[in-house]
């Protein structure tokens, strides 16, 4: 699909989220997109720049500094018939609406024996590398991975949070859409014309014969770079991103590793707890007979991050302890 | 406290027949759910008994179309919008025919196409959503209005507070129905409220810029009229009000609770019962003789009966309800 498109051109991963909030928008006039710093600021990370302007303020809603009263308020929007975003600007700020996003929009479908569900999206910026400490730097897909009625997406370039955006605006469940504040200025190809991509299906990064690993979001980048050292001294690293956690697509990520026999997975969330674990549980049960070597995982280490480059890269997965992890079971 | 002087004299006769059925099929749903429960159902339930006025007054005065949440002592607000007790009781004995069949029992009955947007398990949660429903009805221009059913233990939850906040800098179209009820679990409102503040809650609405009135939860009449207007100001788009209704919760905080009140607070409510004091100005407007009341009740006995027999005799849900409605799709 990617290939067979012409019109490419370069954007940044945060004009990639615009432009699909923009899109959908503009077809559909019961979507808006609720935050604070959202309207004529631009967004925090300037993902709606411009998007005050065109749809203006009960579509492009500046809100309160109140996660949980935001989501529940677009809970409620959503189950009367319009569809909202809702911008949580650092992931770390999650944990605030916890209540609406796990025991509410999760299982309103269920409460209601199917009757209505909650096309909600949760748009939110995780991860580190950008010195900003222990309050500003986390990872909590995995918390979102553990609770049924939740979809979890969690996009690596440009390309792919376009057209996964546009899908999980049009999804009609619950999707919590997990950007990365250090990718927002990374460029990568968009077609000029719209696509969208769908839920479930795994993106093969770079294929490979020698081993598998398994990452998402900013890891993705990290991995690409030791495949291509990697691959000057003829080791063949496969690099398969899932892209959305829940669904997740099994059975491409079997077949890569039922192909290479070695696996490793990397994320950026520490590593107790993490869907490294979850993931490794699935290869161990269905590819346990294709294994050369023990599954592999690796996360951040199970400490708060801290703010200083030299302590960030201590306790962050870093190209070293990727290559280094790779290395081991070679 | 502010009250609404002998207004039944403004009830047209009709209305004030409607008031008192809704009442007395609350108040026999609930005294005869609290004998059954321990006898042929399981889990818990909280009832409505003795705040029968609050939702039937606030109900009353909205349409089909206009959106309520309720809450954890939810049964009465259903039925007061409406909610048919047949499957109503069938939810509470665990059937297929139940309002989430069968599957989320008394903390998550709701009829959706009533527009109820969901009784709740988590105290306060609802309030978010119903301004989330107005905030709807604004961006829909469909002149529908919200009512978020709580009570003074969900008052003080950060929810309602960022729910309250939002209402009214939006002016939405909804109305903060509280339930005043003297009781939060265990704990007495005022170990938890200053008494100059509790004595009189509309300060709490004052301080967001709310309407705000205080009013006899149990007079039915009076909160139907503050209803009326509250409805009256929502759909001019004159905003939000604050209802703050003092009533008293007759029974423990659940079925089965154990006795931690003063018999004397008890009886001295008891002396203010909603139901009794309403037939006594039925017979003194002359609305209804003697005669009509026994008529009223037979009736009503009638139909909790037939809904109990519907429950009971309702099939149990097969084991594959339980997977189902997690997903819209997946």
């Amino acid at each position: 699909m990617f290939q067979e498109i012409n019109n490419m051109r370069k954007i940044e991963y945060r004009v990639a989220v615009r432009e699909a909030m923009t899109e959908e928008m503009r077809k559909d006039p019961t979507l808006y997109l609720m935050a604070y710093d959202i309207g004529p600021y631009g967004g925090e990370f300037r993902t709606s720049t411009g998007m005050y302007e065109e749809f203006g303020p009960r579509r492009v809603q500046d809100a309160p500094i109140c996660e949980q009263g935001e989501v529940g308020v677009a809970i409620g929007a959503a189950i009367t018939g319009c569809k909202a975003i809702v911008e949580i600007p650092f992931m770390d700020f999650i944990p605030m609406c916890m209540d609406q996003i796990c025991n509410q929009a999760a299982k309103f479908l269920y409460t209601f024996g199917g009757k209505q569900g909650v096309p909600i999206v949760i748009r939110t910026a995780m991860g580190g590398y950008i010195r900003a400490g222990e309050q500003h730097s986390q990872c909590f897909e995995n918390w979102f991975v553990h609770v049924p009625g939740l979809k979890v997406v969690v996009p690596s370039t440009p390309y792919d949070v376009k057209g996964l955006l546009k899908t999980a605006i049009n999804d009609p469940d619950p999707v919590v859409f997990v950007e990365h504040k250090y990718m927002y200025p990374m460029k990568g190809e968009v077609p000029e014309e719209e696509y969208t991509l769908p839920f479930g299906v795994a993106d093969i990064k770079k294929s490979g014969s020698d081993i598998t690993v398994i990452a998402t979001s900013y890891m993705v980048h990290l991995c690409l770079s030791v495949a291509a050292k990697l691959e000057k001294e003829g080791i063949s690293v496969e690099v398969i991103d899932p892209r959305t956690l829940v669904p997740l697509d099994e059975e491409k990520i079997l077949e890569s590793v039922k192909k290479t026999g070695k696996v490793v997975i990397v994320h950026e969330a520490v590593e107790r707890g993490g869907w490294g674990g979850e993931m490794s549980a699935i290869i161990a049960d269905k590819a346990f007979a294709y294994l050369d070597a023990p599954v592999k995982r690796l996360g951040a280490r199970n400490t708060p991050i801290p703010f200083p480059k030299v302590l960030e890269e201590t306790i962050l997965p870093t190209q070293a302890r990727i290559e280094e992890m790779i290395r081991s079971i070679l | 406290m502010e009250t609404y002087k002998d207004p039944i004299s403004n009830l047209d006769q009709n209305t004030a027949h409607q008031l008192y059925d809704t009442m007395l099929k609350i108040r026999f749903f609930e005294t005869r759910e609290s004998e059954i429960l321990p006898v042929e159902q399981e889990g818990f339930a909280h009832t409505y008994l003795g705040e029968e006025a609050i939702a039937t007054g606030v109900c009353a005065a909205l349409n089909k179309e206009d959106f309520i949440t309720s809450t954890h002592r939810g049964h009465g607000h259903v039925i007061a919008k409406g909610g048919d007790m047949r499957r109503m009781m069938a939810e509470l004995y665990g059937k297929v025919t139940g309002y989430c069949k069968g599957k989320s029992g008394s903390l998550h009955i709701a009829d959706f196409d009533l527009g109820i947007l969901g009784a709740n398990g988590i105290v306060g949660a609802g309030v978010p959503m119903a301004v989330g429903a107005a905030y709807s009805s604004v961006l829909r221009k469909t002149n529908q209005v919200s009512v978020a059913f709580f009570g003074d233990g969900a008052l003080n939850q950060g929810c309602v507070h960022e729910a309250m906040v939002m209402a009214s800098v939006w002016e939405l179209p909804v109305i903060f129905a509280v339930e005043v009820n003297h009781w939060q679990c265990g704990v007495r409102a005022e170990w938890v409220y200053r008494p100059e503040v509790y004595i009189d809650l509309k300060v709490r609405g004052q301080g967001y810029g709310i309407h705000s009135v205080t009013l006899d939860g149990n007079d039915v009449v009076a909160v139907y009229q503050a209803a009326k207007e509250a409805v009256e100001r929502a759909r001019a788009g004159g905003g939000p009000t604050a209802l703050f209704c003092y009533t008293y919760r007759m029974d423990g905080h659940f079925v089965g609770d154990i006795d931690y009140r003063p018999a004397e607070e008890l009886d001295e409510w008891k002396k203010k019962d909603p139901i009794d004091n309403f037939e006594r100005r039925l017979l003194a407007a002359k609305y209804m003789t003697a005669s009509d009341i026994e008529e009223f009740k037979n009736e009503v006995h009638g139909l909790v009966e037939e809904a109990i027999d519907f429950g009971r005799k309702s099939p149990v849900p097969g084991p594959e309800v339980a997977l189902e409605d997690v997903y819209v799709n997946l």
